[in-house]
Order: C-alpha cells, then structure tokens, then sequence
C-alpha cells in the first residue's frame, strides 16, 4: 500500500473482493466502481473443457507497469482510492484473476477510469497466460488471441 | 561482458530456462543477444522473430547496445490477464 492508499500488486492467492471494497471506502468517494475479470469456462470443437488459467508474470515490470497505469488514471480522474489486482499462478474456472477498484465522487469518473485501467492493463502488463484443458494438454496464448 | 537473462510463459517453458547469465562480446546489442539465444536454445528459435524485449526493466529496441550487468528479458506476446 502507498502513501495514499492505493493498493496495486500481484498475488498468488484468491483476490478477496469485500476486503477490495473496504480498501476503496473514503468519505468522498460518493462512487464505488469495480471491474472484476474471471476465468471463463470454455470447450473447444474437440470437445476439451477448460479447467483454469495458470497465470504468470514478470512480477517486477508488471508491478511497475501497473502503478504507472494507476497514476495516469489519478492524472485524468478524480480518484479517491484505488485498488488493482491481478493473479499470478492457478485461477480455476469462474474465479477472478484479476480486480480493479476506484472510488470517485461521482460514478461517471469511476467507470470511466476502471475501463480504461482494465483495457490499459490488459494490452500492456508482462503477464502471461497458459490454458489448462481436461485433458491434460495446456496452451500459452497470445494477445492476438484474447 | 555478462548480462542477466529472463525468459518468462512459452519461452520459459520451451527453453527449460527462467534466468541465467548471458556472455557476449563487448558493445553487443539486443539483437545480438537475441541471436545467441537462439543459438543456444533452438526450441525457442522460432518464436523469437515475434518476441520482445526489455532492458532493466524498460522495453528497448534491437539496435540499443547492452552494458554489463544489464537486465535483458525475453518478452512473448502479452496475454490479455483476464476473461470479461
């Protein structure tokens, strides 16, 4: 956590939503906007059923790369409090690999700025993910792919 | 001169290698060091031409020249992190 409050890290355990909620809490934030992505399921033609996404990143750039993000959403919004998480290691089927959190004055503001942090983030952070399918076969995908 | 080599996901993986030092001849560039890889590791080879790279930290270009004891990384394609 940073002077301000902000919350930005990688974890390798489950991202806790309700405690990310609190993080954000401020008496002027009058809005409390938040992006959750999760693990979708998926079969492919051949009938291979998607068990999870085993998540890894080059942790130091990744870090840097996001709280750069997290002061360029404080450049363009008002932001109170701002939390962003995102998985590294296995995140089964339906839970969330990654969590973006801000509180506002005003919720325009706060859609606004975790759009642009979960596109921005998505696009340029180190981190890499590898399909893991029932049947024992894995594949890394790319962005192009996303 | 030695640079410290990181290699993450696919290439990681293929090349059995997450870190290690890199030798290489004085004034090397990134592209240079990208060759050696290369060389070194053939299961990866094919994926470099699509890779790329940091130094310290910083995404760099193919002519910049290395120092000693930089940070060289191997990027693949980014995934996007998450579903939504």
């Amino acid at each position: 956590m940073d002077e301000r409050g902000d919350v930005v890290e990688l974890r390798s355990s489950p991202l806790d939503v309700a405690a990310a909620v609190a993080a954000v809490g401020d008496a002027d934030g009058g809005a409390i906007a938040m992006f959750l992505g999760a693990t979708r399921q998926e079969t492919r033609e051949d009938g291979r059923k998607l068990l999870g996404l085993e998540y890894e990143a080059y942790c130091e750039m990744a870090e840097a790369q996001m709280r750069r993000l997290a002061e360029e959403a404080r450049r363009r919004w008002p932001i109170c409090r701002l939390v962003m998480l995102h998985r590294i290691g296995r995140v089964e089927v339906g839970q969330p690999s990654v969590l973006i959190a801000v509180s506002t004055p005003h919720r325009a503001q706060g859609f606004e700025a975790c759009r642009f942090l979960i596109d921005q983030l998505k696009s340029e952070a180190t981190i890499w993910k590898k399909e893991i399918w029932g049947d024992g076969s894995s594949t890394w995908v790319g962005m192009v792919r996303d | 001169m030695k640079v410290r080599l990181r290699m993450f996901a696919i290439l990681r993986e293929r090349s059995g290698v997450s870190e290690m030092e890199l030798e290489l001849a004085e004034g090397a560039t990134v592209a240079d060091a990208i060759e050696e890889v290369g060389k070194r590791f053939a299961s990866v080879s094919g994926l470099l031409p699509r890779t790329s790279a940091t130094v310290n930290l910083e995404f760099t270009k193919p002519g910049v020249r290395l120092d000693d004891g930089d940070e060289l990384a191997l990027i693949p394609p980014v995934s996007g992190g998450c579903g939504g």
